[in-house]
């Protein structure tokens, strides 16, 4: 593994009027690993996800991405970085089949001919998507089916395996196991691992603490805008976590 | 909560046990949307010719006549042609009201251009910028600053409509016994009177073709995709990278042009350009719309629908005629008519409106 972290966040800042959200957070991920990132409401972790993902500009600090300083000033900067985010009310076009949301705004472009009049190559964006749940052992029966037709659980699979078509290097998922049943849930755990199995460095923000004790190899806390905690999954009970979120503990006062 | 078991290798199996959701068959089953849309084309075609039989039995002598038929379909093509515009701006969950005047205002310029001594050519362009000048005004308006679609084109149905009244202060154009021509040249009336094989009216193979270009822009095309999308889930559509704003204001301004090219047709079909033409059109449009299957809540729809359901409500307003019915009444048959057809549709797709 190399010594540069993948993402590195230096003394971010944000304010939203009065309102301090976030107050000089430091964050790394390292490549190929899982951040659980964690918090009592208002604690920042959207905050500092939407920063990295571009959707919001930091007041103060700086990102590297893969040690190069970086200018995020928007979700197409981000994603060209190879960021993307999932988000927890799956961002998809239900009406659409599941290739389409795959491929939504990066459809294939049709080459000779159909390039000159806008096509989109319909059965390579069926096959690589077929290819790509195959790879995260995603079961769905069809890449043509509409997602309205899917369970809560492959919609999420859906939006998940949408961030690994374009070689994601890390991927944010906020609450993604909000809306799901327990089932559900369990799968798509599995599946954060699975994209790890694949390389994928993962950023996970959930208020399931179970969850996030299961799948993470590190575990950020947040608590009013700033870091209060940040430590290797090791031993770590809810308890522990817990402490953090409601401010007995501080490593970082 | 989750099983311990090893991850590596295991096939995740996400299909939901409790066959809530039905997903069943084939792993290449190739899929419901087309099937669904089939059946919509089955049923609309069946209601059309038990229609036509009920017809024929009726009005044995003026019904089944080739004359009859093509006229009727003339009448649906300049309809279909403007709801082909509709159609993708409902898909991507918006509404135009203005389409009507448009189209009045449009065959007005036309025959404006044409009546002051401008060539053919000429007269048709300006029309086709008429209709896309308001569909821009419409998108901008709805995609730049954010209106809603509902109350900006009922503005701008009300404006353009004024404009036809205002322009011609009432008369149609040209009329008898006012400055310039006294008919429009034949060089332009045969845009809506002209016949293949001497059956066929120009109008409806204008609306064939443009129904298969815009079918496979819709279908085929990335921009295509790109307005289901957007009419489907704007903000998954935003974060996807797709530019939302300039999907909409494209939709508008075709359908704008579209509606153009309906009035131009029209317009050359009469003879004139009316200032009272295609008063109430867009409530026909909307029904064909919406009954040939597209969805008010975006998303979805297409066109093929669209022709059968025009069609349809064409058949209706014939046959009623036909039958002699007095035409002040046949407004109740028509709304009576949208209504079951809408209820049909609602619950043989056992969908509910959430």
């Amino acid at each position: 593994m190399p010594e540069v972290p993948l993402v590195e966040m230096r003394g971010i800042s944000k304010s939203f009027g009065a309102v301090k959200a976030l107050q000089n957070v430091e964050l790394a991920l390292t490549h190929n690993e899982v951040l659980g990132l964690i918090g009592d409401n208002a604690a920042g972790k959207s905050t500092l996800m939407k920063i990295l993902s571009g959707v919001y500009l930091p007041d103060e600090g700086e990102i590297l991405f893969e040690g190069k300083k970086t200018h995020i000033t928007g979700p197409e900067e981000s994603r060209n970085l190879g960021i993307e985010m999932v988000y927890q009310d799956f961002a998809l076009a239900n009406k659409q089949d599941v290739a389409s949301n795959i491929f939504l705004g990066r459809e294939i472009p049709k080459g000779g001919l159909g390039r000159l009049f806008n096509m989109f190559d319909r059965r390579k964006m069926d096959r690589e998507s077929e290819a790509l749940l195959q790879r995260l052992k995603i079961e769905i029966d069809s890449v043509r089916l509409k997602v309205e037709r899917l369970s809560g659980g492959q919609r999420q699979a859906v939006a998940i395996a949408r961030s690994l078509a374009f070689n994601a290097k890390a991927v944010i998922m906020d609450e993604p196991t909000a809306s799901l049943s327990v089932a559900a849930i369990g799968k798509v755990l599995e599946l954060v691992k699975q994209l790890k199995e694949h390389g994928v460095s993962i950023i996970i923000i959930s208020h399931r603490l179970e969850d996030i004790l299961h799948v993470s190899d590190r575990i950020m806390v947040l608590r009013r805008g700033r870091r209060v905690g940040d430590m290797q999954n090791e031993d770590l009970k809810i308890t522990d976590l817990v402490e953090y979120m409601v401010g007995a503990r501080d490593d970082f006062a | 909560m989750v099983e311990e078991n090893e991850m590596s290798g295991k096939q995740i199996d996400f299909r939901d046990p409790s066959g809530q959701v039905s997903i069943t068959g084939a792993r290449h089953h190739r899929v419901s949307a087309l099937e669904i849309l089939k059946m919509r084309g089955v049923g609309l075609i069946l209601v059309l010719i038990i229609m036509g039989a009920v017809l024929t039995f009726l009005a044995p002598k003026s019904f089944p006549t080739a004359y009859n038929l093509f006229n009727v379909l003339r009448d649906v093509s300049y309809i279909s042609i403007s709801a082909f515009g509709e159609c993708m701006v409902i898909i991507t969950a918006g509404i135009d009201l203005s389409v009507g005047s448009i189209m009045g205002l449009s065959g007005i310029m036309s025959a404006l251009a044409i009546a002051g001594g401008m060539p053919t050519l000429i007269g048709v362009f300006s029309g086709l910028a008429t209709g896309a000048f308001f569909g821009l005004v419409n998108g901008l308006l709805i995609s730049k600053i954010r209106m809603p679609p509902f109350i900006i084109t009922l503005g701008t149905m009300s404006i353009v409509r004024g404009l036809c009244y205002g322009i011609t202060g009432g008369w149609p154009i040209p009329s008898k016994g006012r400055a310039g021509v006294q008919s429009l040249p034949e060089s332009f009336l045969i845009l809506g009177r002209g016949m293949v094989f001497d059956t066929v009216p120009y109008p409806v193979i204008f609306m064939l073709v443009l129904g298969l270009i815009i079918s496979f822009f819709l279908a085929r095309t990335i921009t295509g995709r790109h307005i289901y999308a957007t009419g489907d889930n704007p903000q998954a559509s935003r974060f996807a990278g797709i530019r939302t704003e300039n999907i909409k204001l494209l939709v508008y301004i075709l359908c704008g042009l579209l509606s153009g090219i309906g009035g131009i047709l029209m317009t050359a079909r009469l003879g004139t350009g009316d200032p009272r033409g295609a008063v109430s059109y867009e409530l026909d449009i909307i029904a064909a719309v919406v009954l040939g299957g597209t969805s008010l809540m975006g998303g979805e729809g297409s066109l093929p629908g669209v022709i059968l359901a025009a069609a349809f409500m064409r058949l209706i307003r014939n046959g009623l005629t036909l039958l002699g019915s007095d035409p002040y009444w046949q407004p109740v048959a028509i709304g009576a008519v949208i209504i079951a057809g809408a209820m049909i549709d609602h619950f043989s797709k056992g969908r509910r409106v959430e």
